[in-house]
Formats: C-alpha cells, sequence, structure tokens
C-alpha cells in the first residue's frame, strides 16, 4: 500500500513508530502498540530492570514484529549517553540506539552539542543511532556526516501534543537530507502525524497522544490510519497549494 | 554566586501572609482562566477565596499530571538508617532529650533490611537519619550509598544539611537526590523549634538546595512541615523556593512533600491546623504552578485521603513505611519517629492504585555512571 521504509538494515512496512510510557498498565500498552501496528517501539532504558528476564515491560514487548528501539532518556551529556547505549546493547541485545540527551529535565530538550558528540562516538561503535534533535537543519546536516542512520527532529516539546510547531524548519530538514526523517515528539492528533506524513517525513514517532487517550486502543488504530493516509497522500503528490486566485474567465483575453 | 537568601530577605512574612488573604474570587478565577500562572495567582488558589473552586482545581490538575507524567506513580520506600540525633526539634520523635532507645544500623543490618524490601519489589530508596555527625556523618552516609546501590536503581537521602564537596561526594557514589525541607519558613519560628543544635542554623539550611544546585544533583526535594506556622505562608515560600530553583539550577529536577505534623513520643500539637481539604486545595494548586514538578505523599497520611489523592497531582507514592531503624527486619517493635497513618502493606497499596488505573511504576532510573 505504501513504500517500505529501510533504516540501516532493517525495513518497515509501518512508518508509526511509538513508545512505551506513560500507559495505565503493561496489558494496555500491548493491546495499543498492537493495535498500531507499530514495528519500532522505544523504552527507556532506565525504566527496565535488565538483570530481570521477567521485566514487566520487556514480557509484554516480546513479539516477533515488534523491534525494541532502546532509549538513552535520563542521561545529561554524551559520556553517560555513551555508557547507556553500550549496557542497552549488552542487555538487550540491540546495537540501534536512540540518543536522548536532554539535561533540561522540564521540557526535556535536547542538547544538541553533546548529542553530536555521542551520535559520532556512537556511531565509531558500531551503533545505529536514532538522535532525538531540535528541529535544527544545520544540526541534520552535520549528524547526517558523523553517520547516523536517520534523524529525529521534535515537532514541538515531549508530550505537549501541540503538533508540527517547527514545520517550517522540518520542511527544510525533509528537503535536505539524505537519512530518514522522523518527526518525534509533540504529535498530539492523527491529524499531525497525517499532516508530518504528507510534508515528507520517513515516519513518526507518538507516545503520549495515545498512552494517555481515554481509549489507547482505538487511538493507535486512529494513528495508524492517519500515518498512512499521510504517507499516501504523499507519495500520490500532493496538489500544490495556490496562493493567488485563478479567475475562470481570465482578464486579459482580449489580448489574444 | 547566586543564593535564595538574596531573594528570601526581600519578603516579609506577615505581608505575604496578608496578601493571600486578600485575594478575592475574581482572582481565583483570573487564575484559573490561565494557561500559565504565577506566584500571584498561586496565592489566589491557597487563599481562602480559592477554597469553593477546589473542584475545578482537582480537574485542572488531574489532567496536566496525565499529560505529563500519564497515568503512572512512583513507588518508593524510606528507610531509617539511624535514629540518634543531636538536635532539638520540639516536634520530632528523635529529638535529642527524648528518652528512646538509639540504634545505627551495620552494615550487615543495612543489607537485612535492604532484602526485606527488595523482596517487597522496591528499586527507589530514601535513606533517612538524624543529625548525628560523629556516629552518622557523612562518611556513614557514603558507605550506606556505596553498600546499597547495586540494589537499587535510585538512592534518595533525608539526612542532615551538608557541604557542597560533600554532596559531590555523595553524587559521585551514587546518590540521585536529596530531600531537605526547611520546616518552616518563618525565621523567629523556626527558632522556637529547633533551639539547639546544628538545625537551628535557619539560614544554613536555608541555603542547602542551593549547595545541591551547585554539586549538580540530579533532584531536591523540597517543602515545609506543616503545624508549625501559617501553611499558607509557609506554602507560599516553598513555592517561591521551588521558582527559584527552577531557573538557577536548570539541569535539576524538583520535588515537593506535605508533612503534616503527626502525632508521636515528643507532643506538639499543630499551631496551625491543615485541614484535608486544605492539603488537596495545596497539592491541585501546586499541580497548576508547575506541570513538571514530582509531588510526593507519605504514609503520613490516612488511607482514604491517599486512595484519593493518587489521581489529583501525586506522581510518587511510599508504603509500609517503618520509621524506626531496623523497623522492616532487625528490630521490627523499636519506637519510631512519628506513628504512620497507613499501615497496608505494599501489595494492597499496588493493587489500591491499580484500581484507580494507574501503573506502578518500580523502576525509573539507572546508574548511567561507571563506578
Amino acid at each position: 500500500m505504501i513504500d517500505i521504509l529501510k533504516i540501516a538494515n532493517k525495513e518497515f512496512s509501518s512508518r508509526l513508530f511509538t513508545g512505551t510510557g506513560k500507559f495505565s498498565s503493561s496489558m494496555v500498552m500491548k493491546e495499543a502498540l498492537l493495535a498500531s501496528k507499530s514495528e519500532l517501539v522505544t523504552v527507556a532504558l532506565k525504566r527496565v530492570d535488565i538483570n530481570n528476564n521477567d521485566d514487566d515491560i520487556l514480557t509484554h514487548l516480546n513479539h516477533s514484529h515488534i523491534n525494541l528501539l532502546p532509549n538513552t532518556s535520563g542521561v545529561r551529556n554524551a559520556k553517560e549517553a555513551v555508557f547507556a547505549a553500550e549496557l542497552s546493547r549488552e542487555a538487550l541485545e540491540t546495537n540501534w540506539v536512540k540518543l536522548e540527551i536532554h539535561p533540561d529535565p522540564r521540557y526535556l530538550l535536547p542538547d544538541a552539542i553533546e548529542t553530536l558528540k555521542a551520535a559520532e562516538e556512537l556511531v565509531k561503535l558500531g551503533f545505529v543511532v536514532m538522535p532525538y534533535i531540535h528541529a535544527d537543519p544545520v544540526l541534520c546536516k552535520r549528524l547526517e556526516d558523523v553517520g547516523v542512520q536517520c534523524v529525529m527532529p521534535l515537532g514541538a516539546p515531549i508530550g505537549s501534543n501541540k503538533g508540527l510547531k517547527t514545520v517550517d524548519f522540518l520542511e527544510i530538514i525533509i528537503e535536505q537530507s539524505n537519512v530518514p526523517v522522523i518527526v518525534d515528539a509533540g504529535i498530539g492528533a492523527p491529524s499531525h502525524a497525517a499532516f508530518a506524513m504528507e510534508l515528507g517525513a520517513d515516519a513518526v514517532l507518538v507516545n503520549t497522544a495515545i498512552a494517555v487517550s481515554k481509549d489507547p486502543v482505538k487511538m493507535a488504530k486512529a494513528f495508524e490510519k492517519a500515518v498512512i493516509a499521510g504517507r499516501m497522500a504523499f507519495e500520490a503528490k500532493l496538489a500544490s497549494i495556490k496562493n493567488t486566485a485563478e479567475a475562470s474567465s481570465p482578464l486579459t483575453s482580449f489580448l489574444n | 554566586m547566586s543564593h535564595f537568601k538574596e531573594l528570601f530577605d526581600t519578603y516579609n512574612w506577615e505581608e505575604t501572609l496578608q496578601s493571600i488573604f486578600k485575594k478575592t474570587t475574581e482572582d481565583v478565577q483570573s487564575a484559573l482562566a490561565k494557561e500559565k500562572i504565577d506566584l500571584e495567582d498561586f496565592k489566589a488558589l491557597i487563599s481562602p477565596a480559592g477554597k469553593p473552586f477546589i473542584e475545578q482545581m482537582a480537574q485542572k490538575s488531574q489532567l496536566l499530571t496525565k499529560k505529563r507524567f500519564g497515568n503512572t506513580i512512583q513507588m518508593y520506600v524510606p528507610m531509617y538508617l539511624s535514629n540518634e540525633c543531636q538536635n532539638i526539634c520540639t516536634y520530632c520523635g528523635f529529638s535529642m532529650t527524648n528518652k528512646i532507645p538509639r540504634r545505627t544500623l551495620t552494615d550487615s543490618e543495612i543489607l537485612k533490611e535492604v532484602a526485606f524490601l527488595k523482596d517487597k519489589g522496591y528499586d527507589h530508596i530514601l535513606l533517612v537519619t538524624g543529625e548525628a555527625n560523629k556516629t552518622v556523618g557523612v562518611n556513614y552516609i557514603k558507605n550506606a550509598i556505596q553498600l546499597i546501590r547495586s540494589q537499587f536503581s535510585n538512592i534518595t537521602i533525608e539526612v542532615q544539611p551538608l557541604d557542597k564537596e560533600e554532596y559531590e561526594s555523595l553524587i559521585e557514589s551514587g546518590l540521585y537526590a536529596v530531600l531537605v525541607y526547611q520546616e518552616t519558613y518563618h525565621r523567629e519560628e523556626y527558632k522556637k523549634h529547633h533551639p539547639k543544635g546544628k538545625k537551628s542554623n535557619f539560614d544554613y539550611r536555608l541555603d542547602t538546595p542551593d549547595r545541591l544546585g551547585k554539586a549538580g544533583i540530579h533532584k531536591i526535594g523540597v517543602g515545609a512541615l506543616f503545624g508549625l506556622e501559617d501553611w499558607r505562608a509557609d506554602s507560599f515560600f516553598t513555592a517561591l523556593h521551588l521558582q527559584y530553583l527552577k531557573k538557577t539550577y536548570w539541569q535539576t529536577k524538583y520535588s515537593i512533600s506535605f508533612p503534616r505534623l503527626r502525632p508521636h513520643s515528643g507532643g506538639l500539637e499543630p499551631k496551625v491546623e491543615m485541614k484535608d481539604a486544605d492539603l488537596v486545595q495545596l497539592i491541585c494548586a501546586f499541580r497548576l504552578l508547575d506541570e513538571d514538578v514530582e509531588l510526593s505523599m507519605s504514609t503520613r497520611e490516612s488511607e482514604i485521603f491517599r486512595n484519593n489523592i493518587v489521581n489529583l497531582g501525586i506522581t510518587s507514592i511510599s508504603a509500609e513505611s517503618k520509621t524506626n531503624p531496623g523497623g522492616y527486619a532487625v528490630e521490627p517493635e523499636s519506637l519510631e519517629q512519628f506513628e504512620i497513618s497507613d499501615e497496608r502493606g505494599t501489595e494492597e497499596i499496588v493493587s489500591m492504585l491499580k484500581s484507580r488505573g494507574l501503573e506502578v511504576v518500580w523502576k525509573d532510573w539507572e546508574h548511567f555512571e561507571k563506578v
């Protein structure tokens, strides 16, 4: 129905990535994530007990089509991020990592300087690095240069549900990027997700809007459909928006 | 270098209190209509004029908490390491003049308590001591942290205020957060309740969160002990303190606790009573002021109160707490610091939380630094 998305060596038929936070129970989380048909699910390393085979979150994510994407939420600098990534590679047996460095605990805004530093090092260590960053087109190119496999610019602060507040910059990033662009954070409604996909984002990551809704399973389905709709519209080439009117009876036809 | 004292000293307790009591219905309505409120709005929300709006505040508080923290609640448990204390605090069961058996846990006793708590599922722990620098100084605390670090992802302490360098050394050992309550921001009243010991130094205590911020701690818990003075004024100063800290130490997280005076073996009755409705009003007002601050609830409060408050803004909760050193496994019969009110076991609390639509979070931290 829609093009396959490829990141590193993995192919995804769903362009909706999801998260595991804020659900009212692991059962609800599992049902919602299955309903979303998401194939890449991020989980905060700090929330799982890597020494416990029966960890509640991990056991509920144990499904053949779900790929785990550990994230480094909680670290404050590049050094801690690298340590966290190595910890997760060892414990969860994946070299994929969502690189999140937000030293600001309130708006959880990413630290561009530390993120670039950590990304460079993690790529050298053989990780598939997916960095969460500001919608900063130059930073995206710099990250691409050091070898990240995609970029994850934010639409609005995490959990804010405000939609694509950074749309002008996202458009530039999408235009310029040679790696997949995944809009992460701020997507609060299926219409936001569809909009991001229409713009040409390769995927979106949604968590709060699904987890906190009154009916997470239904909301997950709504996002699944919105992402497909947006992507289909992008692939079908949207009619361009015209800023000027085109009169059906031209005013200058007398010149012909 | 910045210090809260400089800001604090520009305020006058009486004027502050009066300005809270002067808030009108219109002030409350205007605060409720805003997306982001300031300290003047906060005063209105905690004022007597705010009382009739408590339901609206609760609705808003629940919504904001859900948005930020989701349908989750963090579990933690306190572990009292020592009841030795060189301070006189008029309201505290561990006060130096109280004739009670004193005990400081040894390494093996600590590990015995830890085994009990791990068995219950706890991964975030709060270590508590009195203030006895010779026996329970920074080295004792450091040793305790190192001893239990591999077993708890998240270690918080509530001990005597320390110097910046001492905090730095504890952070290096794996310390995550420090709780330090001012007890009351009323300078003279503070003096009355803390006549002797290092704790009688109001300014040193007031400056503690600054030292913590400078030391680079992950989280600081602030608050006042309600009952010593007017809870509204003390809450305003807590909010002022919080706002100052957030701006100054922007990488640090903050939490607020709401201890009300409980009966204990010293026997001080609250000077200013804080009713259940007052506490609900205050908790909701704090959430409206600050979407991100962690709001914590201990077992000081009753079953009914705790069952209902968990959906209104609280983000972390303790259960089955013992406030005597060794109270879990070593010497369950010894004397407590104060009587807890909600004596339900951990399992019972967990099932209560689940029945209220909350996912219980045991682990939400990782030691990201190599030792």
